[in-house]
């Protein structure tokens, strides 16, 4: 029988195969839908970890999460040195890394903290940052790059790089009077860390000190770079930044106690919580995209029931054939249904076989392009679920052309009608 | 006594939404292994009395025995079975499928029947010899060598796989519709040659419905069909 209904089908082929193919890349699209989800899933939770709480100033605990850790958006403020140093001296936090954000290099975010940052500071499964060359910044003017900043934009050590004012990557104000130097390239990670250039608090407060209330300074009010180095360059403010507990216990009650801070208004979130509140954001978004994918598989199923039903006219000879070797009507609309069921069936197969095939090539280019990391995991019970019901929708669907077969076979008997 | 392979009595048939019947038989009956030539224009109930004969249609009234067996008293699915059973079809055209090679073709009634495929052969090598015997004798061992697809064979050789087909594991009677309309008039004598042939070595009676009365000189017994369907001669009176 499935050696009747195989040879039949590749008696059609060109159908047939196209028929596969729509099947095929519908499934992969939905299966693969789910795969990048799952990957952007990872990967945004893999940008930080370890970290107990992220404090900045009062605001979204999302907004907070999106310009600490993603360098997505902007701090509504700051928070000012004295109030960082109550919380790093607080005898429950075991460390503290500060973070000071607002300039940019070519569109990549420029990060101001301390050797903390490259001692505390964990990714994924609780990695830590590695160097590919070079080492933590020393100097004031010292920077540290991302892995895709020093790839992208072909940065090797000692080279000079140029700071610009603010985040826009079309930023016209540059902090062109001090240039800083690369010292050391991080490996790179699949995080925002990637697309960072770090450099030293002093280094941030070295780029501002003579600057007025975001404009660069006039021709004599110009400091130069030897007298820079002579001042303190302690930060009066930074943006936000992040505390390993000695107890997670703790979490609760230092988060409360920094949220009713009275000297100045602050915000605590824990990661994981606030995570969880980005899925709740993404997931209509998600969802949005799962009906869509479920829809081109319905319509890929929808082609091959017209296949079969378009075809069903010129297949009269060969069912009254078989009605005259003594095929009944049943059997004829079970070739049917099997012809849908070896489609889908195959098609599913070709489908996952393709989405492997084009995770396999992607996989590098996204994780360099995109920061992305997509691994390439077997499915899951729940993509087996899905592709369980897709065999019973395409079952379905040679349901109405094995009726019309069967109707059909029925009014010719073993007559040829052509 | 032995039974016989055909026999109808006042059968009466009609197609749903005519008022007028398309046969109406008082009698027809035929002997194991006889040979019967039914002459009939196009039109005259031709196909519909092959189709009553092998159950796909059951009549109105009458009584219709194959091999003693009233058909109507079966089933659907059973009247399938029985058809396979003992019957083989040879059509004017267009008989064989395209996707099968020519030894599948002949095969291809063994798959809807247990019987008939046991007494092709006890096992599958068996039975593919005794399809390769059939195409052989009916002249047939050339593109069976070459194993040449089946659209490539002449209308005549399709019409040789066609009764090779129709013959394997001997079924008591074997039905030819017009096999020979498609072919030349020498090609026509060697094939009705070489299924008598075959029909006798298998022991199957063959009824053989032509329009062509001129053909009706090979055959022991010919019959019109417009002389023994009332319905043609009410229409001719």
């Amino acid at each position: 029988m499935i050696n009747l209904i195989a040879k039949s089908l590749w008696n059609r082929k060109g159908t047939a195969l196209l028929t596969l193919f729509s099947i095929a890349i519908s499934v992969a699209l939905l299966i693969g839908v789910e795969q990048i989800r799952k990957g952007v899933r990872t990967s945004f939770s893999s940008a930080v970890s370890g970290t107990d709480l992220i404090v900045g100033a009062r605001g979204g605990s999302l907004q907070l999460l999106l310009y600490s850790v993603f360098r997505m958006g902007n701090a509504p403020n700051n928070l000012t040195w004295e109030s960082y140093q109550d919380f790093k001296k607080h005898s429950r936090v075991r460390w503290t890394i500060p973070f000071s954000l607002g300039d940019s290099h070519h569109g990549y975010r420029v990060l101001g903290t301390n050797h903390d940052y490259f001692k505390r500071f964990r990714y994924g499964n609780r990695q830590r940052l590695k160097f590919s060359e070079g080492k933590p910044f020393s100097g004031v003017f010292d920077a540290v790059l991302g892995s895709e900043v020093a790839r992208k934009r072909k940065y090797r050590l000692n080279d000079p790089i140029i700071v610009s004012h603010g985040t826009g990557s079309s930023s016209f104000l540059k902090h062109e009077d001090r240039p800083f130097t690369v010292v050391g390239i991080l490996k790179p990670t699949g995080t925002p860390v990637d697309q960072t250039v770090h450099v030293s608090l002093e280094g941030i407060t070295a780029m501002h000190i003579d600057w007025e209330s975001g404009a660069p300074p006039m021709e004599e009010d110009r400091i130069d770079n030897e007298e820079v180095l002579k001042r303190d360059l302690t930060p009066e403010a930074i943006t936000a930044f992040l505390v390993g507990l000695r107890s997670k216990i703790h979490a609760f009650s230092l988060q409360r106690e920094v949220n009713t801070y009275r000297e100045e208004p602050l915000s605590a979130i824990l990661p994981g919580a606030a995570l969880q509140e980005l899925w709740e954001l993404l997931r209509t978004a998600e969802t949005g995209l799962r009906v869509i994918s479920a829809f081109v598989v319905l319509a890929g199923l929808l082609g091959m029931m017209t296949a079969l039903l378009s075809g069903l006219n010129e297949r009269r000879r060969e069912m009254a054939i078989l009605r005259s070797v003594g095929a009944g009507p049943g059997t004829i609309s079970g070739l049917l249904i099997g012809e849908a069921l070896l489609l889908s069936i195959s098609g599913i197969i070709l489908g996952m076989l393709l989405l492997y095939l084009l995770l396999f090539f992607a996989q590098p280019i996204l994780q360099t392009r995109l920061g992305l990391f997509l691994p390439l995991t077997p499915p899951g019970i729940q993509d087996y679920s899905v592709l369980f019901a897709i065999v019973i929708a395409g079952m379905l669907m040679g349901a109405l052309p094995a009726y019309r077969a069967y109707r059909q076979s029925l009014a010719d008997g073993m007559s040829i009608r052509l | 006594m032995t039974e016989a392979v055909l026999e109808l009595k006042d059968v009466c048939f009609r197609w749903p939404n005519q008022n007028r019947a398309t046969i109406d038989l008082p009698e027809l009956k035929i002997d194991q292994g006889e040979r019967i030539f039914l002459q009939g224009p196009s039109g005259s109930g031709k196909s519909t009395l092959l189709s009553l004969v092998g159950g796909i249609l059951v009549a109105e009234s009458g009584s219709l025995r194959v091999l003693g067996e009233e058909l109507k008293s079966l089933s659907r699915a059973r009247r399938d079975a029985f058809r396979v059973t003992h019957l083989g079809f040879i059509f004017q055209l267009f008989n064989l499928l395209p996707y099968l090679s020519l030894e599948e073709n002949v095969l291809l009634p063994l798959r809807f029947s247990k019987k008939r495929a046991l007494r092709a052969g006890r096992n599958l090598a068996e039975r593919l010899e005794e399809a390769q015997r059939l195409l052989t004798a009916l002249g047939l061992s050339e593109p069976l060598k070459e194993g040449r697809p089946v659209v490539e064979l002449s209308v005549g050789q399709q019409q040789r796989v066609a009764a090779a087909r129709a013959l394997i594991g001997r079924p008591e009677l074997v039905i030819a519709d017009e096999p020979t309309s498609a072919l030349d008039a020498d090609l026509r004598e060697v094939f009705l040659n070489l299924l008598f042939a075959e029909c006798d070595k298998a022991g199957s009676a063959l009824l053989f419905v032509s329009h062509d009365s001129e053909l009706s000189r090979f055959f022991g017994r010919s019959l019109s069909l417009p002389q023994i369907n009332r319905v043609s001669r009410l229409e001719a009176a």
